[in-house]
């Protein structure tokens, strides 16, 4: 696998297109603004790009792609991430937190009501997991769900921190792990619950203060006497972190085509204004102490390419049945760790070769360096995904 | 309604573009190309038309060297039914009098002889003569309705709006018809992911001069009634000019554009 297929170029060239004409000339003010592009949600959704992995009968392309769906995906989310890091999340998000779970593990019903709307983009939906108390240590999970057996309804209580999507005009379901009961060896059980906006006692935050990612929609979530019918229950009761713990593969692998954007972005950002700024006479980039580190970020581009593309090969492999799901979560971990360093490293070289312009907000590496940071914390922290690897080689846990 | 969209295909006018010293013609080569911009309006309108319509197909026509395969894509991508590409070595340098030529004569052949509406874009972003549209429409005997920034397709008539500087003309026409498209008329649409894929799956007719039954001396550039005699670079830009105000600041930039003809 050292190139993608005809298929994949071809897909590429024309989101390429979308972003560079649709995107890219807004970005820098809505980023200045902190506005979320509502607007932009459906027209990503015309392109299709949050069906990619979606089957037909919900209005995505699934059978359509000839194999190799979740590769477009990342080859999108890249493209994005490339121009914005932001918009890059909102279909990363979109898809993987939202779409994903309710596809994997939705009733017939419960797909039918929701996935139609969030595949045409005209509705998003969020995953909350984190808690102010629960991060790495999910499974620490203090929200709660208990059933009203009279009622037949769930009735949530407690708060999640730093949700994607979860507070934007179009969000039409946030899905939440709660815990719904005790194990027999005493330990919570966890499960998943979706949560319609605007339900009575679901209470959105208002927007954090981040130091990036400004275009992309995060709140914090409070949940009081929240009542949900019992069918809003999604899976099986007890089973919400398996289900979790196993999207976060595909998500990680998401973050890793992101993070790639973002390298090669830097790449370009740094090649051309080594070539063109001058001092002492000459080109900055005739200076080795220049010119090596711009090299790197060629390596750097080069190596998370391979590693992203390669984990999503095995993830589409693994949906053909030809590959273990063991496989699909070491190359995850190892690709979201490397690229989402390297991204960090990247942005900190790109800076510098434009001296005093790498600081201003007039030029994209300026975002891109606020972007980078939280690469390495979502989806699973740099240490969690060490910990992942380390006991994918057996180490003692 | 069935519909033949011509789309040409030209260098990208981001890269750098130059002619070949052998026959002063653009080095075709040594740039990327693609559809030409102007021309996406055309073939979002026929989809459009076809859409409300509820039926019919939109047919792609393009007059070009091998890549301009390139260009029928994207508009097969974009929900085009069906493309025909005019290939043909002896079209090369080929003027706007020949080109029309081949162009009537391939929509001919596309339409079984009656074309019920044909769609140009309003000029090529490489040319940007704006004639062949005209031209075509004389060689098959069609109505030309010229830059139309609104298109309505009625019973056995096409209506149009087409924007002036100071007035706006509405120009009925008469079915079947040639209408050129401006860039105020429509949104052109990004291609699907579905549209990308079953874009590989659409025909496309590929002929030659001889298909159409044309000669090689009809075409080409010892037909063309144009020469290019030379070329040359344009002149890299001059230094701005700094207008100091004092006093009179305003007079002077008023000056310097009138001069410029922006006055
Ligand atoms: C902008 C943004 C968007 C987000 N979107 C979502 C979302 O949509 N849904 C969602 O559920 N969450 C979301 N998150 C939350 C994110 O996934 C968590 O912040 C992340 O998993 C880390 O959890 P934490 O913040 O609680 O850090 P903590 O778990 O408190 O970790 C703090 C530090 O300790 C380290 N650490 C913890 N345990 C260990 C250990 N055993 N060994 C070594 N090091 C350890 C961590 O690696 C980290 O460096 C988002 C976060 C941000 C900032
Ligand atoms: C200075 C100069 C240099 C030239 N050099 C070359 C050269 O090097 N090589 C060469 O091949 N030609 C050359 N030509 C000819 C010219 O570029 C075109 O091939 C031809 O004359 C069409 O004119 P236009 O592009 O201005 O079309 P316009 O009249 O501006 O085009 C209007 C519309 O007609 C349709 N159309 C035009 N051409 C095509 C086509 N080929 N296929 C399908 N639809 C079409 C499109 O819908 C387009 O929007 C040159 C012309 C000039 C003026």
């Amino acid at each position: 696998m050292y190139e993608l297929s005809k298929d994949h170029e071809d897909f590429r060239a024309v989101v390429r297109e979308f972003a560079t004409d649709a995107v890219e000339p807004h970005v820098a003010q809505w980023d200045r603004d902190h506005h979320f592009p509502t607007d932009l949600v459906p027209r990503m959704g015309d392109l299709g790009l949050f069906g990619l992995v979606v089957p037909e009968e919900f209005g995505g392309s699934l059978e359509h792609a000839e194999g190799g769906a979740f590769t477009n995906l990342c080859i999108a989310i890249e493209e994005l991430g490339r121009v914005d890091q932001s918009i890059g999340i909102t279909l990363s998000a979109g898809v993987g937190l939202g779409i994903n779970p309710i596809l994997t593990y939705g009733t017939d019903e419960q797909k039918q009501r929701f996935l139609p709307d969030l595949v045409a983009g005209r509705a998003l939906a969020g995953f909350g997991l984190t808690e102010p108390d629960a991060g790495s240590d999910a499974g620490a999970t203090r929200t709660k769900a208990v059933l009203d057996d009279a009622a037949g309804e769930w009735v949530v209580d407690g708060a999640k921190a730093f949700i994607t999507n979860s507070g934007t005009d179009i969000t039409s379901v946030v899905t939440v792990t709660a815990r719904t009961g005790t194990l027999d060896d005493g330990r919570p059980e966890i499960s998943a619950i979706m949560i319609p906006s605007g339900t009575p006692g679901f209470t959105v935050e208002p927007a954090y203060h981040k130091m990036g990612w400004n275009i992309s929609d995060t709140h914090g979530l409070s949940f009081a006497g929240c009542r949900v019918p019992a069918g809003n229950l999604l899976g099986e009761q007890g089973r919400g972190f398996h289900q979790f713990l196993k999207t976060l593969d595909d998500g990680r692998i998401a973050i890793s085509a992101l993070a790639l954007g973002l390298i090669t972005r830097m790449r370009e950002e740094a090649a051309a204004y080594a070539k063109t700024r001058t001092a002492f006479g000459r080109p900055i980039g005739v200076n080795q102490g220049v010119a090596f580190p711009v090299a790197d970020l060629a390596v750097m581009e080069e190596a998370a390419r391979l590693l992203t593309y390669r984990a999503a090969w095995l993830k589409d492999e693994h949906e053909a049945g030809r590959r273990s799901v063991e496989e699909v979560k070491q190359a995850a971990a190892k690709a979201k760790l490397y690229t989402s360093e390297a991204a960090v490293t990247a942005t900190r070289i790109a800076t510098q070769v434009f001296g005093g312009n790498g600081f201003m907000e007039e030029y994209p590496v300026a975002r891109f360096y606020r972007d980078a940071k939280i690469l390495e914390i979502g989806e699973g922290t740099s240490e969690v995904q060490r910990m992942v690897l380390a006991k994918g080689l057996g180490l003692p846990a | 309604m069935n519909i033949v969209v011509c789309v040409k295909y030209v260098p990208d006018s981001q890269s750098e573009r130059t002619f070949q010293e052998s026959d002063n013609t653009v080095d075709r080569e040594a740039t990327d190309g693609l559809l030409s911009e102007l021309d996406e309006y055309a073939v979002e309108e026929a989809l459009k038309i076809v859409e409300a319509r509820g039926g019919g197909e939109v047919t792609v026509l393009t007059v070009g060297p091998a890549a301009a395969a390139d260009a029928i894509k994207k508009a097969l991508q974009m929900g085009a039914h069906r493309g025909v590409h005019v290939q043909d070595d002896a079209i090369h340098g080929s003027d706007a009098v020949a080109t029309s030529l081949v162009l009537a004569e391939a929509v001919k052949k596309a339409t079984d002889g009656s074309p019920e509406l044909v769609l140009t874009g309003m000029a090529s972003t490489d040319g940007t003569m704006g004639v062949v549209p005209a031209m075509m429409a004389e060689r098959l005997g069609l109505p030309q309705v010229t830059y139309a920034s609104e298109l309505t397709v009625g019973d056995g008539t096409v209506t149009i709006r087409r924007d002036g500087d100071t007035a706006s003309e509405t120009v009925e026409a008469s079915l079947p018809a040639l209408v050129s498209v401006t860039d105020q008329i429509n949104e052109p649409r990004y291609p699907s992911f579905k549209g990308i894929m079953a874009a590989k799956k659409k025909p496309v007719d590929t002929w030659s001069l001889a298909d159409l039954g044309l000669e090689a001396s009809q075409v080409g550039l010892d037909a063309a009634w144009t020469t290019v005699v030379t070329f040359a670079q344009r002149p890299p830009r001059a230094q701005g000019q700094i207008v100091t105000d004092e006093g009179e600041g305003g007079a002077k930039l008023a000056e310097f554009l009138s001069a410029q003809k922006f006055l």
